[in-house]
């Protein structure tokens, strides 16, 4: 299906849907995630039933702060979706979708690695690619790139954004 | 790049270490040095390669730059049955504690060489990731810079340490 | 358990827990797996990554677009030029722009001569790892054919920043397409080699029929993509279903398989060697006529005219003169866009490539400055991964080698 006319029938059910690029985005609300993401797929028109991705951006001069993107994809009729949730700064916690899509299980334990997010009712939510025991959430804007600790023969290396030359 | 030098903070081998071991090793020589040239003449290297040096490195063991020109296309799985060990690739803070534990378990005598950048000085990944040069962990005898070094760079820094080892005539 | 037990020789049932990685032969880079054991046979596998974690994301925040590409590039490390031309076609959709023709053909003769390396790879170790150590040889000694025009071409075997926004950053050199077609002549030769020792190798078959079996639907739930989803009989492949580059000007086929086994998913990926070299052919013939690499916007175009000298890469002496002494425009064009780099206008954009493992997707967020927002890379093995223990679980302990080395994860892009 085109991507117009995959817009205009999402656009029947959830208002926010934005075309821009050849790429279509719908937005929903938290509480309504599950739904759509269930309905979106079991819709014969649709049928949106692969998750290629789950991941999250942070614009800390926004609010709502954190926008974790769906990418979806139709096997079938060969179109994709994006659909994004916006969380709050001081309540990032969103619904899992790993009893819809079993693919976003390590997904979401990355997103959570990196930025924080909960997943509630993710079966297994703990880091994966950071060791166990590291404090903070990497990926946030508000987080050092690093550097800032290495010591290498006696010489201190700063991060990249704070060096002079 | 501005680098801070910090006082007071030294490592390394000093004057004094250096004449210490060379009267040691004047009293040994012939022996010293054959057990050298034996040491140095099949040196095995413990699989250690993390991420695309790695690949660099499998390239160096097979045919067209065959490593076993010189004794080493044997890479022993095991730690304890291996003398060097080539850090081939990007150390993160994860695999920090696994290579030091590696290292420990590899017997006397033993080496290190540090292939590309990422291994010697943290490449160009200086972020919260990556170790900054794995010579913060274990004592480095040769770095190969390169991202990734071509083999023949890494069979330079071979023959190089081959160099070394025939040398050194210590007896450790 | 009481000392009676000792005995009268009472068997006791417990699984035994044991550690598979990071430091080891077999798994293909740093993975670990925890494997919970009963005797030989695997009652639950876990699989531990993270220890290649690089923070490539992170750190291309902090650096201009073009100088991302390096970054990207050493994800997957066996697919450099994919990770690149993903990276880069997301830029120019947020760009609205389009490389020239010429490029795209480049950019598509490049990925498909990575795709046949890193199959070759995958050979080599997979051979290796199930105890055909010839087979490790042989596949390397094709990659050096491959490196050695890779390196004419780009400087580089490995992690070349070739691909870049805009374009590809150099043309082949004089003798470029001989060297190809050279290459082309003895590759379905080599191929053939292969299949003569292992396909029909009565210890090959016994390790890789029937092992690993992944059904499609499990497949499908876990996101599997690339190789492993092909030859469990779905024919999904992101250069049919949404091309990129021009492949759908491209005559090849994508193999699939019924089985569903590592048996199968050799045969797939032999199989995509073949129809590589196809479209290589084709690549060539339509490299014949000429044309730009770069498109020619001053403000956005790489500005350097690079080419391979003795010592690597370099810009060209008739560029040095060009800007130092006849185009001061050029200069400071040359000058503003290597130092602060091209604005790109803002927006989100999510780009799939195929590489050899499987969708390889490219999540690229601009806030309108010189510098990526957000970069996130969707790489296959990651999610490929994730089918291991589905794989695994019943099997023998040997058998994990062999899953393993079908799945062919390549722990850079799974870490980043």
């Amino acid at each position: 299906m085109r991507v117009d006319e995959l817009a205009a029938k999402v656009r029947a059910r959830h208002p926010d849907v934005v075309v821009v690029r050849g790429e279509a985005t719908v937005v929903v609300e938290r509480g309504d995630l599950l739904g759509t993401l269930a309905e979106l797929r079991d819709d014969p028109a649709l049928e949106l039933d692969s998750l290629s991705s789950v991941t999250a951006t942070d614009w800390p001069d926004r609010d709502p702060r954190f926008w974790v993107s769906y990418e979806l994809y139709s096997i079938a009729h060969r179109h994709r979706l994006r659909v994004q949730v916006g969380l709050a700064h001081d309540d990032p916690s969103v619904p899992s979708v790993v009893g819809l899509f079993p693919t976003a299980n390590w997904h979401e334990r990355e997103t959570y690695d990196f930025y924080g997010i909960v997943f509630d009712g993710h079966p297994d939510l703990r880091r994966i690619l950071l060791p166990d025991g590291w404090r903070g959430w990497p990926l946030r804007k508000d987080e050092e790139l690093g550097g800032v600790d290495t010591r290498y023969q006696g010489a201190f290396i700063p991060p990249v954004d704070k060096r002079t030359t | 790049m501005p680098v801070e030098r910090i006082e007071g903070f030294k490592t390394g081998k000093d004057d004094a270490d250096a004449e210490e071991e060379l009267e040691r090793g004047l009293l040994l020589t012939t022996l010293d040095r054959s057990v050298s040239w034996a040491r140095k003449q099949s040196m095995w290297p413990v699989t250690f390669g993390l991420a695309c040096c790695a690949i660099e490195m499998m390239s160096t063991g097979a045919g067209n730059y065959d490593l076993a020109r010189w004794g080493m296309e044997l890479f022993r799985a095991s730690p304890r049955q291996s003398d060097l060990m080539i850090v081939a690739g990007r150390v993160s803070q994860k695999m920090a504690p696994v290579l030091r534990t590696v290292y420990d378990q590899m017997p006397e005598p033993k080496w290190v060489i540090s292939m590309g950048v990422c291994a010697s000085a943290g490449g160009m990944f200086t972020n919260y990731a990556v170790v900054q040069g794995v010579d913060t962990i274990v004592p480095v005898d040769i770095y190969v810079p390169g991202c990734p070094p071509k083999p023949e760079m890494l069979m330079y820094g071979i023959l190089r340490l081959h160099e070394k080892v025939r040398t050194e005539g210590r007896f450790r | 358990m009481s000392d009676d037990a000792l005995w009268t020789g009472e068997l006791r049932q417990e699984t035994l827990v044991i550690n598979m990685g990071p430091q080891h032969p077999s798994t293909h880079g740093v993975l670990r797996l925890l494997l919970e054991l009963d005797g030989e046979t695997v009652v639950t596998c876990t699989p531990i990554i993270g220890y290649l974690h690089t923070g490539i994301e992170k750190n291309t925040e902090y650096r201009t677009w073009q100088q991302g590409v390096t970054y990207v590039t050493r994800a997957d490390y066996l697919s450099p030029f994919f990770n690149e031309t993903a990276y880069c076609l997301a830029a120019e959709r947020l760009l609205g722009i389009e490389a020239p023709r010429r490029a795209q053909v480049l950019r598509v003769l490049f990925m498909e001569m990575n795709r046949i390396a890193s199959h070759l790879v995958w050979l080599a170790t997979a051979g290796m790892e199930l105890g055909a150590i010839s087979v490790m040889l042989y596949g390397f000694r094709e990659r050096e054919e491959i490196m050695d025009i890779f390196e004419a071409a780009t400087g580089l075997r490995m992690n070349h920043a070739y691909v870049r926004i805009g374009g590809v950053v150099m043309d082949l050199p004089d003798g470029g397409l001989d060297h190809i077609g050279d290459f082309l002549a003895m590759m379905p030769g080599r191929i053939r080699e292969y299949e003569n020792l292992l396909s029909k190798n009565p210890i090959w078959l016994e390790r890789n029929v029937g092992v690993g079996v992944l059904p499609v639907a499990e497949a499908l739930s876990f996101g599997v993509t690339g190789p492993i989803l092909r030859a469990s009989g779905l024919a999904r492949d992101v250069r049919k279903d949404e091309p990129y580059c021009g492949y759908e000007t491209y005559e090849f086929d994508v193999p699939v398989r019924e089985a569903g086994d590592c048996y199968a998913r050799y045969e797939v990926r032999i199989d995509e060697m073949r129809q590589s070299l196809r479209i290589v052919e084709q690549c060539v013939e339509r490299l014949r006529e000429p044309g730009l690499v770069m498109i020619e916007d001053p403000k956005l175009r790489w500005p350097a005219e690079l080419e391979v000298g003795p010592d690597g890469i370099g810009n060209s002496q008739r560029y040095i003169t060009h800007i130092m002494e006849e185009s001061m425009e050029a200069l400071i064009h040359h000058f503003k866009i290597v130092t602060e780099g091209i604005s790109v206008p803002a927006g989100e954009v999510y780009l799939p490539v195929e590489s050899p493992r499987g969708e390889l997707g490219m999540f690229v967020v601009s806030n309108g400055s010189n510098k990526p927002y957000r970069v996130k890379i969707r790489d296959p093995s990651f999610v490929n991964l994730q089918a291991v223990p589905e794989m695994v679980d019943g099997g023998l302990v040997a058998d994990t080698v062999a899953v393993i080395s079908s799945v062919d994860p390549v722990m850079g892009g799974v870490d980043r």
